[in-house]
């Protein structure tokens, strides 16, 4: 029914041969395809995550016995307990579920920003990407802190069988486990970070061309949806990324 | 989607009824996450832990995929395209983490 969606899709959401198949605007519709691959990238990460995490041992005695040693995978929540201003205190995974809920902010934010652009309301656009953009930067600072806290782990640090003593984590070895599980946490949340800074990246773009009027001009906000698509899945890995790295 | 209204200079009222709605899901479930790996023992109900944290993990994706992402009110055949594609990462999973199963056996326990 080629003829029926010409009469009454809009001009610009139609692609060059004068049809529009699956019914989005072409730029939109290679922004799902990119995310299908960002997809396989991520799930490969995290699966490889998988694979050598059952191919180590786990600790084997009750989990409040439970000691950092590099024979077996660490329990997450016992590396990750760690909060900013709150030296020496233990607040397992409090941090994390911050970050959490500052992802989950901005990208409602940011779909708050596409229902603006749908409404074509130029100021709301503008209002509700910044907010996504400083939700943004937020994560951002505290993923930094985050590693900054990884890399120079605890006071007591971890004392092998021969007596020298490690501490914090980098690539060859960790206080905290195998090898393998520093360089799995750099490479995941290293690669999600790099993921959402280049969000922020697209965002300011968006923010600036909608503050110039560039989208009130070109008489359509699509260009907040595609990248909106990308901000959201950027949330989307992170959900999973906390799941697998962070709580089980 | 009342997505080409003609501008006539006056703002149109918000739609922003669903969002909050699924901003409030995405904060529950993330909130009974944290009840669930503080709650239960460890000790005896791991695999339960591990098979609940699963299901709201996909849960939360639902809802971001569907309706911040606007999937759920895309056309079928769009739909489809993205989430049959995702069948191989549902075989990379159980191909990678039986074999890693059995690499551990290999290094560890033989």
């Amino acid at each position: 029914m080629a003829s029926a969606n010409t009469s009454t899709t809009a001009e610009h959401l139609m692609w060059k041969g004068g049809i529009q198949p699956m019914k989005v605007g072409y730029g939109k519709l290679m922004m799902w395809f990119f995310l299908l691959s960002d997809t396989f990238t991520f799930s490969a990460l995290l699966i490889s995550y998988g694979l050598v995490r059952f191919s180590f041992p786990t600790f084997e005695g009750l989990r409040h016995n439970f000691e950092f040693s590099n024979a077996w995978w660490p329990i997450p929540e016992r590396v990750f307990e760690a909060v900013p201003f709150l030296h020496g205190v233990q607040a397992p995974l409090v941090f994390v579920g911050i970050m959490t809920f500052i992802l989950i902010m901005s990208s409602v934010t940011m779909v708050l920003a596409v229902e603006a652009g749908h409404r074509r309301d130029k100021a709301d656009v503008e209002k509700y990407m910044l907010w996504t953009i400083l939700g943004g930067f937020a994560f951002l600072g505290s993923q930094a802190w985050e590693w900054g806290h990884f890399i120079h782990g605890t006071e007591h640090g971890l004392t092998l069988a021969n007596g020298t003593k490690i501490f914090g984590a980098n690539l060859a070895q960790n206080e905290y486990g195998p090898a393998a599980f520093a360089d799995f946490f750099f490479f995941i949340t290293g690669f999600h970070g790099t993921h959402v800074l280049s969000g922020v990246v697209l965002n300011v773009l968006v923010f600036y061309n909608a503050a110039n009027g560039v989208y009130e001009k070109r008489g359509h906000y699509e260009m907040v949806e595609k990248v909106g698509l990308y901000w959201h899945f950027v949330d989307l890995v992170w959900v999973f990324v906390f799941t697998f790295f962070y709580l089980v | 989607m009342a997505q080409h209204t003609e501008h006539h200079g006056e703002k149109l009222p918000a739609q922003t009824k669903e969002i909050w709605k699924t901003f409030w899901i995405l904060l529950g479930i993330t909130a009974l996450e944290f009840v669930i790996a503080f709650v239960v023992d460890p000790d005896h109900y791991k695999w339960t832990k591990i098979g609940l944290f699963i299901i709201l993990t996909i849960v939360k994706a639902y809802y971001i995929v569907g309706i911040f992402m606007h999937l759920k009110h895309e056309v079928k055949s769009l739909i489809w395209s993205v989430v049959l594609p995702c069948i191989f990462v549902v075989w990379l999973i159980v191909a990678l983490i039986v074999e890693g199963g059995y690499i551990g056996f290999e290094r560890f326990l033989k």
